[in-house]
């Protein structure tokens, strides 16, 4: 199994050009740090050690014994023949990042950066969670290591996500609720770092998602690309080639770069994001920020980000609480114009028949974020040629998200 | 000569600190804005730090974020803040700087946003969640206005950040004198004395010392080793606590605060 030391460095050289990012983490015009000055100081701090630990053979090592044996990877990368079937297009293959502990992908991402906070001498975990997925895997590796830790968190994500505050609490975190604004996780992240304005000198905030300012994109992005490189070697295996399409769910995009960066130099891989199309086109109907925002400065990078022309945040909607958000990690920004992805977008009822269509056909729940990536995918596999092949990164699994789909199925659990 | 380096090189001349209260412009209406400001300038104040509203604040407390949705939530825009400027320019020659997040300066663009400002009337701008390594183009387009973008330097500040924020800032630094945000902790650091000093070895602009100033005692303190004093959340958290009363009475009992922060910052002695 690899992990970040392996030659990830220059994997998109040769299509992102050299010097993308450059170094004050600027994806073309995107990316860069937005913040505070108190903030500063920390942020390079970060920077520091994370550069010295990424090259470091004791950290890449000790990180990988914890995927391999506490997180359980690599995920397996599925063959999903009745879906082939019923969609009667391109093989299907499923990458599993549900059945790693917790549930999806994003405990990659915090088991990196909570031994990187071990090794800045920070006690204390702060974290912000929408569908509440990164707040478990914080709350999880803070556990683990015997570190505190505070989850933020949007009242009403709260609400549509209890089962995982309460794993939360079990976990030993404290999960401090968000009333302020849209009671969700843009709102969760203000307070987060908010709190690490006066908290920077022992806490270590853990962002999630590729978004944020310098070196969080880069970093968290390094943390997930395990996704794609073990997709790699696992489709090489069973198909002795790389796969036509590669789907993945995006909100911030941590799940999708992850599996998308290590095909970014294989450039007949088509990579494919699926965006939250919540209720419809209207303003506050959905969370296609790719698909329908403007360049923007949100949390500390500018990127796509969905705003008025005021620059004031407009308000978002998506059945999904993990893609419930308005604004995208700066390397999709990227991404997208230089034409390497496409961003297209798929509506809540679209997911939740997917997160039926799925479950009934190949036993598997997946979660809400990932449903949007199987919706696009129901639409899209007909249409292409059978001796194609499809990846979908399969980014978590369903089961939290049982009573918010049984609520909109007209179901009282 | 822009407003701000006037009133700093008159205040230094007589010898006393500047007092620069902070409001957020809409908060609860821009009518109550305009006749805030006339009244802070009528009561001594000498600059007024004019808060834009934003949607997502990082680097502002809950009492500031509070009262930018209150603004917010009359759908005021930024046009209708220079408009605002504009009226007061017809009465105060008070200089007047906007805090503005990065979000919406970007929307606007360099250009279009100092332009528009100064015909307003505005003197100058801090903005709060861009780092002197992203300002270097906004403080150039300043520079060719003559409009002000001053630069913060907190307590966590390494030295060599020190040296590149205050050969960029324009006229004036803004000193964060607790860690954190605006409002949280309600005492003044004895650091800060020390920082201020190294600081203003380095740089002849003058230093304006905020984040957590809100009490006249403490604003007096503050005077004593800073060029200028600037209190934002306990100002907004009394116009809060007058929020339904009439316009005047809160603007009375906002102003009378204000007044008592003046006389204790100019009262040295």
């Amino acid at each position: 199994m690899k992990t970040i030391t392996d030659n990830n460095m220059n994997i998109a050289e040769a299509f992102y050009g050299q010097n993308v990012p450059d170094k004050s983490g600027h994806f073309g015009e995107y990316g860069g740090k937005f913040v505070p000055e108190t903030l500063m100081p920390a942020l390079e701090q970060l920077e520091r050690e994370y550069l010295i630990a990424k090259d470091d053979p004791k950290f890449n090592e000790e990180l990988k014994y914890y995927l391999s044996e506490y997180v359980g990877r690599p995920s397996p990368l599925y063959y999903a023949r009745r879906l082939t079937e019923k969609l009667n297009g391109p093989k299907i293959y499923l990458k599993r990042e549900d059945l790693n502990h917790t549930g999806a992908h994003k405990i990659n991402n915090t088991m990196g950066q909570v031994l990187l906070a071990i090794r800045m001498g920070k006690k204390r975990i702060i974290a912000e969670t929408g569908a509440g997925q990164h707040g478990v895997a914080t709350a999880t590796a803070a556990a683990m290591f015997g570190l505190e830790c505070d989850v933020y968190m949007g009242e009403e994500d709260i609400r549509r996500q209890s089962l995982n505050v309460f794993r939360m609490k079990l976990l030993g975190a404290n999960v401090v609720p968000v009333k302020t604004g849209s009671r969700t996780l843009k709102d969760a992240t203000n307070e987060a770092l908010r709190d690490w304005m006066s908290s920077v000198v022992n806490t270590h905030y853990i962002i999630g998602s590729v978004v944020g300012p310098h070196p969080y994109p880069v970093m968290v992005r390094d943390f997930q690309i395990v996704i794609g490189q073990e997709m790699r070697e696992q489709i090489q295996s069973a198909e002795g080639r790389l796969p036509d399409y590669i789907i993945a769910c995006v909100g911030g995009g941590s799940n999708a770069i992850g599996a998308f960066y290590p095909f970014i130099d294989d450039k007949d891989v088509k990579l494919i994001g699926v965006e939250a199309g919540g209720l419809g086109y209207d303003v506050g109907q959905h969370a296609s920020t790719l698909s329908s925002g403007e360049k923007g400065v949100l949390h500390g990078s500018l990127s796509y980000v969905l705003q008025d022309d005021d620059g004031q945040t407009s308000p978002v909607h998506s059945i999904s609480a993990g893609l419930d958000y308005p604004g995208v990690g700066p390397e999709h920004s990227y991404l997208k114009d230089i034409h390497r992805a496409d961003y297209v977008s798929v509506t809540d009822d679209e997911a939740v028949d997917a997160f039926s269509m799925c479950a009934r056909l190949e036993g598997i729940i997946p979660a809400l974020e990932a449903s949007h990536a199987i919706a696009y995918m129901v639409k899209f596999a007909p249409t292409v040629d059978k001796d194609k092949i499809i990846v979908l990164n399969l980014s978590g699994s369903g089961d939290k998200d049982s009573f918010e789909v049984a609520g909109k199925l007209g179901i009282d659990l | 000569m822009n407003r701000i380096d006037a009133k700093f090189k008159e205040l230094k001349e007589k010898g006393v600190p500047a007092f620069i209260p902070f409001i957020t412009a809409g908060d609860p209406d821009l009518d109550a804005t305009r006749k805030l400001i006339l009244e802070f300038d009528r009561r001594g104040a000498d600059m007024i730090e004019l808060g834009v509203p934003y949607s997502d604040p990082i680097a502002d407390g809950p009492v500031i974020q509070s009262s930018y949705y209150r603004a917010l939530s009359s759908g005021i825009k930024f046009s209708d803040i220079l408009d605002l400027v504009r009226d007061i320019r017809k009465e105060s020659e008070i200089p007047i700087v906007s805090m503005i997040s990065q979000s919406i300066l970007f929307k606007y663009g360099h250009k279009e946003f100092v332009k528009s400002a100064i015909n307003a009337g505005l003197d100058g701008a801090t903005i709060p969640d861009l780092p002197i390594e992203e300002a270097e183009g906004i403080i150039e387009t300043g520079e060719l206005e003559d409009f002000k973008i001053a630069c913060f330097i907190a307590p966590t500040t390494t030295d060599d950040r020190v040296d590149l924020i205050v050969k960029k800032s324009q006229g004036f630094l803004y000193y964060i004198s607790v860690v954190g945000i605006t409002g949280s902790k309600n005492e003044l650091n004895k650091v800060i004395t020390t920082n201020i000093q190294k600081i203003k070895k380095a740089t002849r602009l003058p230093v304006a010392l905020g984040f957590g100033i809100s009490t006249p005692e403490q604003a007096r303190i503050a005077g004593r080793v800073a060029d200028g004093v600037i209190v934002g959340s306990a100002i907004v958290r009394e116009i809060e606590k007058h929020i339904d009363q009439d316009c005047s009475a809160l603007v009375n009992e906002v102003g009378a605060f204000v007044g008592e922060l003046v006389t204790s910052t100019k009262n040295q002695n």
